[in-house]
């Protein structure tokens, strides 16, 4: 089974990255885009059977390590 | 004074803390390897600067969960003073023995200067060595020191005393052009709710050698083991 984790900045925490992004594609010559945000994208192969366990069980992981919950949101997809 | 400095994978002023600490206490310092479970008796333990384990994931993210730490939390909460240095105090925030968060610096560069630090207050096992509003010339080398935390963290922590530096200009104030990172409200360095445990992002380790540039850090550290020893 396979879990991905998308971790971004919480609304209202400042991303330089991303501001630098944005203005890149600007120079590039991308009008009209109005942010950027920049976050982490993370893929686990699981050897769980259990949608409702795994969820769970990376849910812990986002808690625990994979998020920092001060600054940053997770979202969890499980794959089956 | 028994101290110890905690070693990473990834650590490096792990020695120059080591030489502050042997120079001001006169006691060669634990080094307690990040895979050890046991410390010793101490009065004081450090989390030292460098990028352990190479920054993964986030500054200090890995460290906080490596083995020792958790008996580093433990003699925290029990009340032994733990200071946090750079990648320390990132360390710190990532355990959450002290609030906030250390983002990228604003300018997206590696700072590596002396800047212009506040002592903010002068009650406290870490400062007692400085006067309160004194400024310190201590160089900073980090890619990630720019503080965070919520209004209402930043709040508590200024009505309870607990910033413990901010970065100055020249002529001593807070100002844009003071603050070298984007740190919230210029904050270097944070205490917890009981002042046992400091973070903050400057290097006074390695302003204690006339020969390196400045001694503005010496206080600390004489401070220090007037206090525990």
């Amino acid at each position: 089974m396979k879990a991905t984790v998308h971790v971004t900045l919480k609304t209202g925490v400042l991303d330089p990255q991303g501001k630098a992004i944005e203005h890149a594609l600007g120079n590039l010559g991308f009008d009209g885009v109005e942010q950027a945000r920049q976050g982490k994208f993370i893929e686990l192969e699981l050897a769980d059977t259990d949608v409702d366990t795994a969820r769970a069980r990376v849910t812990d992981m986002c808690e625990k390590l994979l998020a920092n919950t001060v600054i940053e949101n997770y979202s969890v997809q499980i794959e089956t | 004074m028994r101290s110890a400095v905690i070693v990473f994978p990834g650590s490096n002023r792990d020695r120059d803390m080591r030489l502050a600490l042997r120079r001001a206490t006169g006691h060669e310092p634990h080094m307690i390897w990040h895979k050890d479970t046991e410390l010793p008796e101490l009065d004081l333990i450090v989390v030292p600067g460098g990028f352990s384990y190479g920054d993964y994931l986030r500054a200090g993210a890995m460290a906080a969960r490596s083995p020792v730490m958790r008996t580093v939390v433990e003699r925290a909460n029990a009340g032994t003073p733990v200071m946090g240095v750079c990648n320390g105090f990132q360390v710190l925030t990532e355990i959450g023995l002290l609030p906030g968060a250390l983002m990228r610096n604003a300018n997206l560069k590696f700072i590596c200067r002396n800047v212009g630090l506040r002592v903010e207050t002068s009650q406290s096992l870490f400062t007692s060595g400085y006067d309160a509003g004194q400024v310190l010339s201590i160089p900073v080398a980090h890619h990630d020191g720019n503080y965070f935390a919520d209004e209402a963290t930043l709040d508590r922590l200024e009505g309870e005393n607990r910033v413990a530096f901010r970065y100055v200009d020249d002529a001593g104030e807070t100002s844009a052009a003071g603050n070298p990172n984007g740190s919230a409200r210029n904050i270097a360095g944070v205490y917890n709710e009981t002042g046992t445990v400091l973070g903050f992002m400057p290097h006074p380790e390695n302003a204690v050698d006339p020969e390196l540039g400045g001694t503005d850090g010496m206080a600390l550290f004489d401070g220090l083991t007037r206090a525990l020893s």
